[in-house]
């Protein structure tokens, strides 16, 4: 298998944090690659060491077998979380400007057209809405062609029209048999574009794999969620169990049998909600958080 | 294509997005047009008005003593003393109700003891009038009313005086201030305007975004540089053109020397802005810095004031100012005729305190702020 990036040991402090530790992955050509985990897991830290923003303090990248380079680096496309562009600059302007950086950029139109900036090409960028400064943005990191294209929680924001536009032009791009790099904390992004994902927390990676692989490893039972009430032993030492405070969830293979048993023990079914497992629901099992919460 | 050409394509390129920021920025690109020419009309008005009701009297070598007033009064007295008593009463009731004239109020007496640069500032009506007290001479500038004024109350004295006379054009207190008022504002449209932009770009992670590209460090400041350059030096000579339309400036130099001047100062000053916030990405502490950078500047470079007649201590300190040197360069154009190679220090020192505080910066520069 051709491993376009291949990261080892990789670990970078800032003065007392531990901001990442010690993690290792590869990432496959032509796959779309997610980092998952809650705000301040280190996944922006991680994303900026492989783009060479963020020196390591430990361990190695490698892109395509070779330690990371200035050439290497030429194959990488990025598109930061924040960052702001020149002000007083059309979006045409600001792709002339970024184009005038490589010698070879994709040519402006072709990128008008995949990022579907046509409509508002001629505008200053300060006017644009969320959704639209994502694709320009994007846009800009694409002009130089890459081959590996990453993208730090690029639908953050968006409204949900904005985030399924957004989707469907990475995958547009990844169908061109690019390598995306993704830094997300919404579980549904993740499920829908990623095909292997990285989940971290607190620097270090807690699970890897494919989404819906991970989710049949830790979850081969749909959950039931009921409100939060004092449960009989007979329920909490026959079944997986998440508590917090808004609800109370319990992993079965049998959902019949189940709601029998708590109907039995005289268990409030009031507000109960049947579903398969999700990404959040992974995470929430692993860390006791939320994917959106603080690490 | 080479890495030389790579390179000035991607300073060109830079060069222009900043520069169409800064001059599509209607409210900016007002405030430095309008700001300067404000400061002149005001000065201009302020100090050609009434207030400004006093004479200047040059003394060559040295002011006389007041035994040798009295030694003037004397030689009056030993004539007086040829006439009758009752004459000799007269004179002196009227001597005492008359002021020797080196002792007159509103009349301010400047030493020289170089006899050509004084009768320079009589031509040019930077003093009224040129007084050898010792040879018994005067210079008066023909054309100089305010020099009649003052030609007369020397003369009222009734001292035997030789009259020479001399010719030149004006060089009014506008003309010495336009060279102040310009360096001023380009002081701070280089020094702040090239510190802001890099913090602000810090700030919000504009440089971060430009780190992502093949773009160096070396030629984003030069591109800065250039960029503020142009900006600086148009504006400012758009500043002058205007004024010299309504002022009709005092000009004996080329006006290409005076634009190598301004363009010098501007360089070396945009460089020690970059100099102030090629690490910083806090606006507080850049603004404080620039503050204290430019203010002694503005106070002690001869913006507002010739230096002359202040301590060898002041004069001393304001010789480390890059601003003193450009606007005693600029002022020797306009009002001397300076050319180029007459101006080869100043201009070596800023051009090379420039390239200083550039290589300074670049060697410093940091382009991640806090921006995540």
């Amino acid at each position: 298998m051709e491993y376009v990036i291949e990261v080892e040991g990789l670990s970078k402090s800032f003065k007392d944090v531990q901001a990442v530790d010690d993690i290792s992955f590869e990432v496959k050509k032509g796959q779309c690659f997610g980092l998952l985990g809650p705000n301040g897991a280190g996944k922006t830290t991680t994303i900026e060491m492989l783009e060479g923003i963020v020196k390591a303090s430990k361990g190695q990248i490698r892109y395509f077998g070779q330690p990371v380079s200035k050439e290497a680096l030429t194959k990488v496309g990025i598109q930061f979380q924040n960052t702001a562009l020149q002000s007083y600059l059309t979006c045409r302007d600001t792709l002339k400007l970024f184009s005038s950086f490589y010698d070879n950029p994709v040519a402006q139109e072709e990128l008008i057209e995949i990022c579907q900036l046509g409509e508002f090409i001629d505008r200053f960028h300060s006017k644009l809405s969320g959704g639209q400064k994502q694709r320009l943005l994007l846009a800009l990191a694409l002009i130089n062609d890459p081959e590996v294209i990453f993208l730090d929680e690029p639908t953050t924001g968006l409204d949900p029209h904005a985030r399924r536009l957004f989707w469907e032009l990475i995958n547009r791009i990844k169908s061109q048999g690019k390598t995306i790099v993704l830094t997300t904390h919404y579980m549904d992004e993740a499920e829908f574009l990623c095909d292997e994902i990285v989940i971290m927390a607190q620097g270090k990676i807690i699970e890897r794999g494919n989404p819906q692989a991970l989710l049949g490893k830790h979850f081969s039972d749909s959950l039931i969620r009921i409100s939060p009430q004092p449960l009989p032993s007979v329920i909490t030492e026959n079944y997986d169990l998440v508590e917090n405070e808004l609800y109370q969830e319990l992993s079965t293979q049998n959902i019949e049998e189940t709601l029998s048993q708590l109907t039995q023990a005289n268990v409030s079914l009031q507000g109960m909600h049947i579903k398969s497992a999700n990404l959040d629901d992974l995470f929430m099992k692993l860390t006791g958080q939320k994917l959106g919460e603080e690490a | 294509m080479s890495a030389m050409t790579g390179a000035w394509k991607r300073i060109i390129a830079v060069f222009k997005a900043r520069n169409l920021e800064f001059f599509r920025d209607k409210g900016s690109l007002s405030w430095s047009l309008i700001m300067p020419i404000v400061i002149i009309v005001a000065i201009s008005a302020a100090f050609n008005g009434d207030g400004k009701a006093q004479y200047k009297v040059g003394v060559m070598n040295a002011l006389p003593t007041d035994n040798s007033v009295q030694a003037l009064g004397t030689s009056d007295s030993i004539e007086t003393a040829n006439r009758s008593l009752n004459q000799a009463m007269a004179e002196h009731n009227k001597t005492q109700e008359k002021q020797h004239f080196f002792n007159l109020k509103y009349v301010e007496f400047v030493v020289y003891n170089d006899l050509s640069e004084a009768q320079n500032r009589v031509q040019r009506h930077g003093v009224d009038l040129l007084v050898d007290w010792q040879n018994r001479q005067y210079w008066v500038n023909q054309t100089s009313p305010k020099g009649y004024v003052v030609e007369q109350l020397l003369l009222g004295q009734g001292e035997p005086y030789q009259r020479e006379v001399l010719t030149g054009k004006e060089v009014r207190y506008i003309d010495w201030l336009i060279p102040g008022i310009l360096g001023m504002n380009i002081m701070f449209g280089s020094l702040m305007g090239a510190s802001y932009v890099i913090v602000r770009y810090r700030k919000n992670a504009v440089l971060k975004r430009l780190k992502a590209t093949p773009l160096t460090a070396t030629e984003f400041m030069v591109a800065q540089v250039l960029s503020r350059l142009f900006i600086v030096v148009t504006m400012a000579a758009i500043v002058f053109a205007l004024c010299n339309w309504v002022f009709d400036f005092y000009m004996v130099g080329s006006y290409f020397t005076l634009l190598v001047v301004a363009a010098s100062g501007a360089l070396c000053l945009i460089a020690l802005g970059l100099l102030i916030s090629c690490r910083s990405q806090s606006e507080e502490l850049v603004s404080g810095v620039s503050n204290l950078t430019t203010w002694p500047m503005m106070l002690l470079s001869g913006v507002w004031f010739s230096l002359e007649g202040a301590s060898e201590f002041i004069i001393g300190l304001s010789k480390i100012f890059p601003l003193t040197h450009m606007l005693s360069a600029a002022r020797a154009v306009m009002t001397d005729g300076a050319t180029i190679a007459d101006l080869r220090f100043e201009l070596g020192l800023l051009l090379g305190l420039g390239a200083l505080f550039i290589a300074l910066a670049g060697m410093m520069f940091k382009w991640e702020g806090e921006a995540r």
